[in-house]
This record gives structure tokens, sequence and C-alpha cells, in this order.
């Protein structure tokens, strides 16, 4: 069983959102960046299969700089045997999905897994579109995976419900909650043996970016909160109805 | 040259979020002084189709084939490429839902085109085309440039709102041919019934771990049921981690992101994490016993109190509000 997981090196879930160079640039000072949350527990997922089946690998890749290494390493020490980073700023979707296509090709994985969406742009794209370079079906909002027998048991979320399917090998995943329990905590043994695990670099094919964020904002902050006494709450569903016009 | 709409279906039925993404194309088309033609995918009658041309579509595709009335999202992206071709199409707008998400990105492929997910606004100018969406899980905001010549906009559901424009609608019938892509079958599908859900519906009675204890969203239940039919319950991630209620229900950055006219945060701290997933909501509601908790930042109107307390009362008051 060979499956790769697509990682993106997003800035912690905590960290404060803030802008550099007339706002064009997310600024990554002090910044703490970790590994998109769903993307994490989808490498969950490939590791408990791996280790459901006794055998197989799992490769991580990333697209990007030379920064993203530290997330990379701690994707290794998680578990995954080894990682691939594509050395280029992770310009769009488009342009990330190319680079991962372009890997994946002549590697004949099972599997390929992501998240649904990363935290920092929230597309959600980039799983599908390797999909259809690759020419492969994709699963998205995976919530439960099992592989075995050759083809994949997936259950995704769709509108108001749950869906089951069955899939054949090759296929893309997008993993989002469920799909593992809880994502996996390295252990000090993960940490040392992850030092050592090969971590290739390799140069991007050339292909053009078709979107660019050219400024960023953040929200209007909100006038302050009208209180309500807690003994006269006739009092807020009046204004909810004939202030906020809400009710 | 026209735009093309993808108006999504659910069994056969329109909803809310069709209108307001053929709204917010008509006002597209009006920039580009072009009109807007509507693509229907699946088994959908001529009565429903026609009501397409209320929000301003002048044509109606209607591609039902039989390998499209399962959802396939090769298949789906197949029939999208092809009537972007047909009708020369150079701007195309998709819900944010689960069925355009998985579908839009193959379609950027197929036709090399820019795409620009959770769109919230018109665009602010058409050359150079620049969009704004939303970044950072609704922390930020991005003006995005579009540097191609094919441009597929996704609208964040309840972020335009719906404008009727009436055209008489022409249906026509768009046979397209659909390779077999048989390597995902369907095995079981499980709904909700009779239940709206988070992202459709416009109050949210979302609970926190001031609830305590499972059986107290009982409360919730039965607000929300007083509120009506457009209005469900939700939660936030400490409660899924219990599992005192379902992963659908959780908002939040990492589970669904929101934006309902009315929202209710009941024994929710607000962690960052879930205000990025509730602070596009219209109005928000507050009510926790911590005066200095991070929500009351966030909310229009607060009650510092003990819910169990506050929600008794709170409910008397609807009921006789809602029997008025």
């Amino acid at each position: 069983m060979k499956i790769l997981v697509c990682i993106s090196h997003v800035p912690d879930t905590t960290a404060k959102i803030s802008f550099t160079d007339n706002n064009k640039y997310y600024d990554k000072n002090n910044i703490q960046f970790i590994i998109s949350p769903y993307e994490e527990l989808s490498l969950t997922r490939a590791l408990e299969i791996k280790e459901s089946l006794g055998e197989g690998t799992i490769t991580v890749i990333n697209v990007g700089l030379q920064e993203t290494e530290p997330t990379i390493r701690k994707a290794l020490a998680m578990g995954a045997d080894d990682a691939v980073r594509i050395n280029a700023e992770p310009t769009d979707a488009i342009f990330v999905a190319k680079q991962i296509a372009e890997f994946a090709k002549n590697e004949n994985f099972d599997a390929i897994l992501t998240g649904k969406e990363s935290i920092d742009y929230n597309g959600g794209q980039v799983g599908e579109m390797v999909a259809e370079f690759l020419d492969i079906p994709s699963i998205t909002s995976v919530s439960e995976l099992e592989i075995k027998d050759g083809k994949a048991i997936i259950q995704r979320e769709i509108d108001g419900g749950y869906e089951t399917t069955e899939c054949s090998l090759p296929f893309i995943g997008s993993g989002q909650k469920g799909i593992a329990a809880e994502p996996r905590i390295p252990a000090m043994r993960g940490i040392m043996m992850a030092r050592r695990k090969p971590l290739k670099v390799i140069e991007p094919v050339e292909f053009n970016n078709l979107t660019e964020v050219i400024e960023h904002s953040l929200p209007e902050p909100k006038a302050a909160c009208k209180m309500v006494s807690p003994d006269e709450v006739g009092e807020l569903v009046r204004l909810l109805h004939e202030e906020a016009k809400a009710i | 040259m026209s735009v093309l709409v993808y108006t999504e279906n659910w069994e056969g039925k329109f909803k809310k979020a069709t209108y307001e993404i053929l709204s917010y194309a008509s006002e597209i088309a009006k920039q580009l002084n072009t009109d807007i033609v509507a693509l229907s995918i699946g088994n959908v009658d001529d009565n429903e189709l026609k009501i397409l041309g209320n929000y301003g579509a002048v044509k109606v595709l209607n591609a039902n084939n039989e390998k499209l009335h399962n959802f396939n999202s090769r298949a789906y992206a197949t029939a999208i490429a092809e009537a972007v071709k047909n009708i020369d199409a150079k701007v195309i707008v998709m819900g944010n839902t689960y069925t355009a998400r998985a579908t839009a990105p193959r379609v950027a492929v197929k036709l090399n085109a820019g795409l620009v997910p959770g769109c919230i606004a018109l665009p602010k100018s058409t050359t150079p085309f620049v969009v704004k969406n939303k970044a950072y899980s609704g922390k930020a905001f991005a003006d995005t440039q579009v540097n191609a010549d094919i441009k597929i906009l996704t609208l964040n559901q309840n972020s335009f709102k719906i404008i009727e424009n009436k055209k008489d609608a022409a249906i026509e019938a768009f046979n397209v041919e659909i390779p077999n892509f048989d390597n995902e079958k369907i095995i079981e599908v499980s709904k909700a019934q009779g239940k709206i859900s988070v992202n459709d519906a416009e109050i949210l009675v979302s609970g926190g771990r001031g609830l305590k204890a499972a059986e107290n969203f009982k409360m919730l239940e039965e607000m929300a049921e007083i509120l009506g039919p457009t209005a469900t319950t939700a939660c936030s991630r400490p409660i899924t981690d219990l599992d005192w209620r379902p992963h659908s229900e959780h908002v939040g950055q990492t589970g669904k992101v929101v934006a309902p006219n009315l929202y209710f945060a009941i024994g929710i701290s607000g962690a960052i994490q879930h205000l990025a997933g509730v602070n596009a909501s219209k109005v928000i509601v507050a009510i926790n016993t911590d005066k200095d908790a991070p929500i009351f930042e966030a909310a229009d109107y607060g009650i510092i109190g003990d819910a169990f307390e506050v929600m008794p009362k709170l409910i008397e008051e609807l009921k006789n509000f809602k029997n008025q």
C-alpha cells in the first residue's frame, strides 16, 4: 500500500492575522506554523491504515520554500516514511496541484489524501485539481475511510447527511473531521527518527498561476455589544424583532 | 459570452442558495453587458426550471442525462465544461456547496480557468478581474485577481441578497456525452429527515461547554423548534469532541463556517477558532456567565447570566412572541 499525503504549512489556528507590504502578504513574523488540521487527520488515518495492513509506505508532499521543512519534519515524526518538498512558493491552488500531479504521475500511489481545505485560503481545490490532472476519481469531505482488498470504502459528508461510496484505487480523498479520531502526536522516538528520514527536494515544473491575491483586509470592528439584563429577557426578544429585525 | 450559472438542485428542487447565485450572476452580467444562462444537471421538471427565469436566466440548459442522475464529480465537471464551450462563457458562477466544491476545481483544470472560492461580493473591477473572497477561515478577506481568460467564482451562502429579475427563460435540452465513470459506486445514503442543515439555516441556536451535559441541548432544540423551520441547532468544537452532538453540527474554523441571519451562542466562550466560523452572521446573541468571555466582543446583544436560568425564560418569551 503506497499512500501520498499532501500537507500545507499554515499559521496556527490561534495565530494573529495581519499583513505586510500594503496588505499583500501575510505577516509571518513570530508566527507558529503547523500542518493544516484536516491534513493532519488524513495523515493520521493513512498511518493507521498502514499499521492495520502491516505493510506499506506513507509519503508526504509539500509545495513550499525551505521554511516549510520543520512542518514536513513534524509529519515524518508522526510516522510518515519519507517526504518530498517541491521547492516553490505555493502561488495558487492550480500551481500547487500541477506540481503534486507531476510528482505523483509516475509513482503508482494507491491513494492520495489531503484535507478538505487548508485553513489559510480555505479553497478546498488542490485535491480535486490533482485528481483531474491525473484523471482519477476523487471523494471530498471524507469522514470515514477503509482501504482493503484493492478498493476503498469511503463515507463522505453531503448536504444534510452522509453518503457511503465504494471506490477503485487509485483515488484522491480529502479528509475532514471523523476520518481519524484525533491527530497523532509525535513521540520522542518519532521526533529523533524523523531527522534521519529522507526528505527529497525537487525543483518545480514550469506552470503559471491563474489567480493572485493583490490585497488582504480584516473585518470591520463590531459596535459594542448591547447588554440586556437576565431579568428582562423579553427585552431581548423585542430588540431582536424591532431593532435587529432578525425574528 | 454569457455568464454561466450552475444551478444545483436538491431532489429536483432549487433552493434559496440557487436564487442567490443567480442574483449574483445577474449583477455580474450587467457589469459585463451580457446576460446569464443557467445549467441544470440531473432530473428537474420544466415547471421548476422555469423558476430560474425569475432571477435573470434568459436560457436554461437542461442536462438530464441518465449518467447525471447521481452525483459524480467527473461527470458533472464534464457537463459544466461542455456547457461553457457551448455558450462561450467567460465567467462561471456556482454555489459554495459540497457538490460545487467537488466539481469547480476539476472544471478549472479542464478549461485552464482561474477559480476564486468563497466570494462574498461583486467583482471590484472586471478588467483586471478582481473579486473579494474569504481567507483565513473568515478571519480576513482577500482581493483576488484572476489572470485567466475564463473565471470561475463560487459564492458563499447568505452573502448576496436575492434580487428578482423576471425573464422568460427558454428551456433547451442539453445533450452532452458523458464517459463511463464507474469506478465510484454509491452504497448508502443517510440524511437527517425533515431538518434543515446548519449551512442552510437562517437561525442557529448553538451551545457550548456551558451547557454541561448532552441532555441539556434539549432546551436548544426546543428553542429552535419555536423559531420555526429555518432554525436549527449547532454547537462548538468541544461538544462534538465529547460526542454530545454530531460532527455535522460543529461550527467554527475546523467545522462549518456559517453566515446565518441570527446566531445564538449559549454557553460558548468564543475561542478565536469558533469566532472565525460564525463572525459573518448578521446578528449574534451571546448568553454566558462570564462577563469577560470573548464572545461578547463578537456579539451584538448579550446577556450575562446562567443559561439554565435564562433559557427557560427566553423560550417562554419566544413562545409568547410567536403566538402574538
